[in-house]
């Protein structure tokens, strides 16, 4: 655990009385000082291209009253840089008179270790292995032409003092490792990428057959790609493959849950809450106590314990999910959904790992069930308009369905929806949920945090598929 | 304030001093400190302000032909010798690669030009208070907007890039920064859109009543969007994100995919890759321009490049290690691009709209659907349907599609470019993509 005051001439007593003095007339509140180590290993083009570690330290000191929230960080943890940051809270909120909100819930339910994942492996052994990834693709198949691997590993040390003295904190580690390999084959190129992480060592990917596992998987993307042809344009049925495929859940639904677009009423569903948003047998919670998954918190970044939040319920929309101000604005309670990317941000309510739960049937009665669409088994990113609820996602593996059976695959292609209508388009609902590999980066309002999602196979009776073949 | 020159510079020789202590044959360095202070309202009332101090300092090590980097927003003198030293250790441990090294001596900027980035005054909160007050009002004034979200931010930066072989240069730049994001409501449907202005001298910034009318009345437009049928059609690109397809060009170019072969415009240089009117410009001494700087992040000196002229692919954009794999000199883009911009087209925004008997405007795409391996693009959109130079009405949940190659081809341009970002384009008319609706 860091010790933010050690090296500073602030004490942590000094420190506790200017934040208690700041915020004596304010809702909320906190001071909240952060520390990352970070590195980045990457080995492109043959050889090891870049290996960059960053250490970031710094504080962020937030005051709110009512609707209004003042902000101040910097990376000098000292007497007058705090002060100077209280200087700029008093002056945004001159005429605060709020009762400060002193509760807090508590948990020692930790569900990560507190360890360093780039202190535990020698460098040495991280480039052995990115030259086995770059050695061992390149030997599988003579079409590649490009092998890119990365280690992304991090640990982040945080503390939140709030009004009164109360301390909490939190150490959270955070790894990812990435394969992306290009072929080419008779003038054509196409790349397949693949990658796993969570908050957990190394070790669970460094074994022999971890790492094989995910250079074979964007192989076989790749190669899939090459023989990939025109995607169609229109309307039409899409079969989603389990797992990293919910990102649409997240996209289509997930934001627009979020607290503070419904308080704003600028969600699509911010006057839908107890209303049928989802066909029947649709279960979607966002959770963030799965063991060592990349979206897992044991406290979120205001101190309160994350949770299961269930917020849509056999088709019933449940719950929004909230942070502190905007469950004390909306007269309800926080979900430990405060999440930022760091220091230099503002708490906002996000998602952690979104999940539709498992239904009933099977993939294959799904296809069977399909005369003409796409199964979409891979995607890359995507992103929604809250207001309008239309959200994109981008197929990096898909393949045509015809008359009940799966056909060749097709060219990446954008699939568009409305959000608030297209889980009640959803006519079939998989038994096979599965989590996604740990590799999501969610933005929001220029912040990125790690997210996880999960979903079983589902069948959509309608979505646009974005191609070419008219 | 901001830190000034004589700061960055003593932490910047610290750190150079200490390479050289620890081992390294060569480094490199960038200090740098940006302060902005950001004023953003909801509804008419004061919703946040926002404060930020960033201190940074990244620096490279190099050990003969071995390299390795660290950066860090802690500059306390132990912090940054703890690292220092880490560094060193990483590079000995990283293999050789031949391409690393220094930039050139004799490509170094010698004397950096005066370009006017850095105005002096300090707008108040009060001051960006009243500018959002005006914004607000003048955007809120329809009943059918339900929500205005609008923001200003200051921003002051300095830094200083230092090297070993004595090349130590930098400066200040400004920025001011004022937005809008309205929402309007009816029966039918609720829509969003956005308007917003960046200059480097307050002066220059769009008036704010002029910016809330623009924010408020594009969102208005969007109300009661329909969706069409897929079709092949001409796609007309509002100048907002007529600019997106020219990053897209940039990054296509840049030597880092070009050298990996992971770029559809490889092995393209002096070919025909647009249609031959086109002229794409990088010009990066262009006065208060936002894009502009006398030097890349490597300290090399940038000159304007015509990277197509006629049609036809001149330049990559090059840094130093790069530029020694594909065996050419760094052209001072290590970072990208600078003023980036297509010369007008000849024809006028009125006649680019009459052009086809039916088209799309599309005002917004979302997605990330550029594939620059492949040249491949499909992204959704919203937007309006124009039929004999008229706006008919809005479009939304489609997608649009083509490949870049093509795209390139068939590309015309109207002559109403003006400089309000660092890329810009103006608007712009692609015939034959397709669209996906129903």
């Amino acid at each position: 655990m860091s010790d933010f005051f050690k090296k500073s001439d602030l004490t942590r007593k000094q420190a506790e009385s200017i934040i208690s003095d700041t915020l004596r007339k304010c809702d909320d509140g906190e001071l909240y000082l952060e520390n990352t180590k970070s590195e980045t290993i990457l080995l492109d083009d043959n050889k090891i291209k870049n290996s960059n570690y960053n250490s970031d330290l710094g504080f962020g000191f937030r005051a709110i009253s009512d609707e209004i929230v003042a902000y101040s960080h910097s990376n000098e943890i000292s007497k007058n840089s705090l002060k100077q940051s209280s200087e700029n809270l008093k002056s945004t909120l001159k005429s605060a008179n709020g009762i400060y909100n002193y509760s807090i819930p508590k948990s020692n339910k930790k569900y990560y270790d507190n360890i360093n994942p780039i202190e535990q492996k020698t460098l040495n052994s991280k480039l052995e292995i990115l030259n086995k990834v770059n050695e061992y693709l390149r030997s599988k198949d003579d079409n590649v032409k490009q092998v890119t691997a990365n280690f992304l590993g991090e640990q982040k040390s945080i503390e939140i003092i709030r009004s009164g003295g109360e301390t909490l904190t939190d150490a959270r580690p955070l790894t990812r490792f990435n394969v992306s390999v290009m072929l080419e084959k008779n003038g054509r190129k196409e790349t397949g990428i693949y990658g796993v992480g969570g908050r957990e060592s190394y070790d669970t990917y460094l074994k022999e057959d971890n790492w094989k596992k995910v250079c074979d998987e964007a192989l076989r993307i790749a190669s899939v790609n090459l023989e990939s042809k025109p995607a169609p344009a229109g309307e039409m049925k899409v079969v989603l493959g389990p797992g990293w495929p919910a990102i649409l859940i997240h996209e289509a639904v997930g934001h627009g849950l979020e607290g503070d677009f419904n308080r704003k009423k600028t969600s699509a569903f911010h006057n839908l809450m107890g209303q049928k948003v989802a066909s029947e047998g649709v279960t979607i919670v966002d959770d963030g106590t799965l063991n060592k998954r990349r979206g897992s918190l044991s406290i979120d970044d205001e101190g309160t314990p994350t949770e299961k939040t269930v917020l849509i319920e056999n088709g019933i929309l449940k719950n929004f999910m909230q942070d502190r101000l905007n469950a004390r604005l909306m007269k309800t309670k926080s979900t430990g959904s405060g999440r930022r990317e760091n220091y230099r941000h503002i708490v906002l309510p996000r998602m952690r790992n979104t999940m539709m739960l498992s239904g009933k049937q099977t993939q294959d009665e799904m296809i069977k069930s399909v005369d003409k669409g796409i199964f979409a088994v891979s995607f890359g990113g995507g992103q929604v308009d809250i207001t309008s609820g239309k959200f994109v996602f981008n197929c990096t593996e898909a393949y045509e369905i015809i008359n009940g059976k799966i056909g060749y695959p097709i060219k990446g292609a954008t699939l568009i929806g409305d959000g608030p209508s297209i889980l009640k388009e959803v006519s079939m609902v998989g038994n096979d949920m599965m989590l996604d590999p740990g590799i999501g980066t969610c933005g929001k309002a220029g912040q990125g945090v790690p997210v996880g999602v999960a979903q079983p196979s589902i069948l959509i009776d309608k979505m646009t598929v974005g191609g070419t073949k008219l | 304030m901001v830190k000034d020159q004589e700061y960055l510079i003593k932490k910047a020789s610290y750190c150079l001093d200490l390479a050289k202590k620890y081992g390294a044959t060569n480094s490199s360095i960038i200090v740098n400190n940006s302060i902005s202070e950001t004023v953003n309202f909801r509804n008419q009332k004061l919703d946040e302000s926002n404060r930020s101090d960033n201190l940074s300092v990244n620096i490279t090590t190099y050990i003969n032909k071995k390299k390795s980097s660290i950066s860090s927003s802690n500059l306390l003198d132990d912090n940054l010798e703890t690292l220092i030293e880490k560094c060193v250790e990483t590079t000995k441990n990283t293999p050789d690669d031949e391409f690393n090294s220094l930039p050139d001596n004799n490509l170094l900027v010698k004397e950096v030009k005066n370009l006017d980035l850095y105005d002096d005054t300090n707008f108040e909160n009060d001051q960006k208070i009243d500018y959002l007050k005006n914004l607000e009002a003048a955007a809120a004034n329809d009943d059918k907007i339900i929500n205005t979200e609008s923001g200003f931010t200051q921003n002051k930066s300095n830094f200083i890039l230092a090297n070993s072989e004595g090349f130590c240069k930098g400066y200040k730049r400004s920025s001011f920064t004022a937005s809008s994001v309205t929402v309007a409501k009816n029966e039918e449907s609720m829509e969003r859109d956005y308007e917003y202005s960046s200059k480097c001298h307050i002066k220059d910034l769009k008036d704010a009543e002029e910016l809330g009318k623009l924010a408020a009345s594009q969102t208005l437009r969007k109300l009661n969007p329909k969706k069409i049928e897929s079709e092949k059609i001409a796609i007309i690109f509002d100048k907002r994100i007529a600019k997106g397809i020219l990053s897209t060009f940039a990054n296509a170019i840049s030597s880092s995919s070009i050298s990996r072969g992971t770029s559809f415009l490889k092995d393209k240089i002096n070919q025909k890759i647009f249609s031959s009117s086109i002229n794409i410009l990088d010009k990066p001494d262009i006065l208060k321009g936002l894009g502009s700087r006398s030097f890349d992040s490597e300290g090399v000196k940038t000159e304007t490049l015509k990277l197509v002229e006629n049609g036809i692919l001149k330049e990559y954009l090059l840094d130093t290690y790069n530029g020694k794999k594909l065996k050419l000199k760094s052209n001072g883009r290590c970072g990208g691009t600078t003023n980036l911009y297509f010369e007008n087209g000849n024809i006028n925004y009125k006649d680019l709209l009459d052009l086809n008997s039916k088209s799309l405007y599309i005002t917004e795409t979302i997605g990330h659907g550029s594939n620059i391996v492949t040249g491949d693009y499909s992204v959704g959109a919203t937007g309006f349907l124009v039929e004999n130079g008229e706006f008919k009405h809005p479009i939304n949940e489609i997608t649009i599609a083509g490949n870049f190659k093509d795209m390139f081809n068939n590309l015309n341009l109207a002559n109403d470019l003006e400089f309000e970002y660092s890329t810009n384009s103006p608007t712009l008319m692609i015939e034959g993509m397709v669209v996906a609706g129903k």
